[in-house]
C-alpha cells in the first residue's frame, strides 16, 4: 500500500470500488423483478443465464487458476474435478461426498507431482 | 434435506434458515473459501476488520478476491471497479429468479431489500432448492436466516484465515482455493433437475473455458447470455414438441 493511503482510505475504496459496483446488479434485479412470477419466461431465462455464468466462473477458477492453486498442474486440477463429479454421482448424489473425493484426488495428485 | 413444511412464526423460520445454512455443504465451502480469503487479505496488508466489513458489504467471494488483489497491488481504482462489476453481473439474473419465489400477497418492497443484498451463489443455490418446501409467508424470514448463517460463517473464518496466514504449505493452500469451484460445480449439478439447467451448466463450463482461452472481452457476460439463451431455446423447442 502506498503512503498516501490514510487509515480511512481502504474503507472508502471498499465502498466505492467494491460495494457499489457489486451491489448495482442486485438493485437492477430488484427493480426488474417487480411484477414477475417464477414461471415468467424472463425468470426462466434468467435462471438459465445465471447458471451458465456460474458455470463459467467455475471453469475459470479450475482451468485458469491463480495463487497457490496455479502451482498444481492443470491436468491434476481437471482430473480432480472429474473425480469429484464421479464421487458425487456414485455416492447418492451427495455434493459433500463429491467435494471430499475431489479434494483427496487434488491433494494426492499434487503430492505425486511435487514430490 | 428439505426443511419442515411449516414454521409457527417468522422467528422459527429465520432460525430454521440458519440451521439449514450450518448443516449444508456450503458451511464447509465458505469456511474454506474465507480461510483462503483471510490469508490473501493478510498478504496484501489489509486489517481483518476491513475484510469482515467487505464480507458484509460486498458478500460475493469472486468480487472480494478481485478487490483485495487489485487494491493491494495499487491498481487503478477504475480498473478494479470495472473488474468487480463484471464479476457481479451474475447476481442480476439470480435476484430476478429468486424474488418471485419470495414475494407473496402484501409483500412490501422494503421486505425484499435484505434478501436482495444477501443474494450470492451459496444463498441462491440453497434457496432455489429449499424454498419450494417452505410456506410462502415464511420464505423471506427463512431466506434471511439462511444468509445470516452463511455470512457469519464467512466473516468468522476470514479471521481464522487471517491469523493462519503464511502458516499453510502451498499444496494445502491450493486445496483450500480448490474448494470454491469444486463445491459450486457439485451443488449446481445437484440443483439442476430440469434439462435446461443441466444444459446451461455444461454450456457454461465449455463457453467459459473457450472464451477465456481466446481472450474474448467480457467473457463471463457472453458465456451467460450465450450458454443460457441456448439452453432456454432448447427447453422451449422441447416443450413445443411435447
Amino acid at each position: 500500500m502506498s503512503a498516501i493511503w490514510t487509515d480511512l482510505a481502504p474503507y472508502l475504496a471498499l465502498v466505492l470500488v467494491g460495494y457499489l459496483p457489486n451491489e448495482v446488479w442486485r438493485v437492477f434485479g430488484l427493480v426488474l423483478a417487480r411484477g414477475l412470477n417464477e414461471d415468467s419466461e424472463i425468470v426462466v431465462w434468467s435462471r438459465a443465464v445465471a447458471t451458465a455464468i456460474l458455470a463459467g466462473v467455475i471453469a475459470k477458477l479450475i482451468v485458469f487458476s491463480s495463487g497457490a492453486l496455479a502451482g498444481i498442474p492443470l491436468g491434476v486440477r481437471v482430473s480432480a474435478a472429474a473425480c469429484g463429479f464421479l464421487g458425487y454421482l456414485t455416492m447418492k448424489r451427495s455434493a459433500f461426498a463429491g467435494v471430499l473425493v475431489g479434494e483427496a484426488a487434488l491433494l494426492l495428485g499434487g503430492w505425486l507431482v511435487v514430490r | 434435506m428439505p426443511p419442515p413444511a411449516t414454521f409457527s412464526s417468522s422467528t422459527a423460520a429465520f432460525l430454521g434458515g440458519m440451521k439449514s445454512a450450518l448443516a449444508s455443504v456450503f458451511f464447509l465451502v465458505l469456511a474454506g473459501t474465507y480461510i483462503g480469503m483471510g490469508a490473501l487479505a493478510h498478504d496484501f496488508g489489509f486489517s481483518p476488520w476491513w475484510l469482515a466489513l467487505s464480507t458484509v458489504l460486498v458478500w460475493a467471494a469472486p468480487a472480494q478476491v478481485i478487490l483485495i488483489s487489485a487494491l493491494g497491488a495499487d491498481s487503478a481504482l477504475i480498473e478494479a471497479a470495472i473488474a468487480v462489476t463484471l464479476s457481479a453481473i451474475r447476481l442480476f439474473p439470480m435476484v430476478v429468479a429468486l424474488l418471485p419465489l419470495l414475494r407473496g400477497e402484501g409483500t412490501r418492497l422494503r421486505d425484499l431489500l435484505l434478501p436482495t443484498h444477501f443474494t450470492s451463489v451459496s444463498m441462491w443455490v440453497e434457496s432455489i432448492r429449499l424454498l419450494p418446501g417452505v410456506p410462502r409467508e415464511r420464505r423471506i424470514a427463512f431466506c434471511n436466516g439462511l444468509a445470516v448463517g452463511y455470512m457469519s460463517t464467512a466473516a468468522s473464518f476470514g479471521f481464522v484465515g487471517y491469523y493462519l496466514a503464511a502458516e499453510l504449505p502451498p499444496l494445502f493452500a491450493g486445496a483450500l482455493l480448490f474448494l470454491t469451484p469444486l463445491s459450486f460445480l457439485l451443488s449446481t449439478a445437484r440443483n439442476a433437475k430440469a434439462m435446461m439447467d443441466k444444459l446451461a451448466l455444461v454450456l457454461g463450463l465449455l463457453l467459459g473455458t473457450i472464451l477465456t482461452a481466446t481472450n474474448v472481452q467480457l467473457d463471463l457476460l457472453w458465456t451467460g447470455i450465450g450458454g443460457g439463451t441456448l439452453a432456454y431455446i432448447v427447453h422451449r423447442l422441447r416443450e413445443a414438441a411435447a
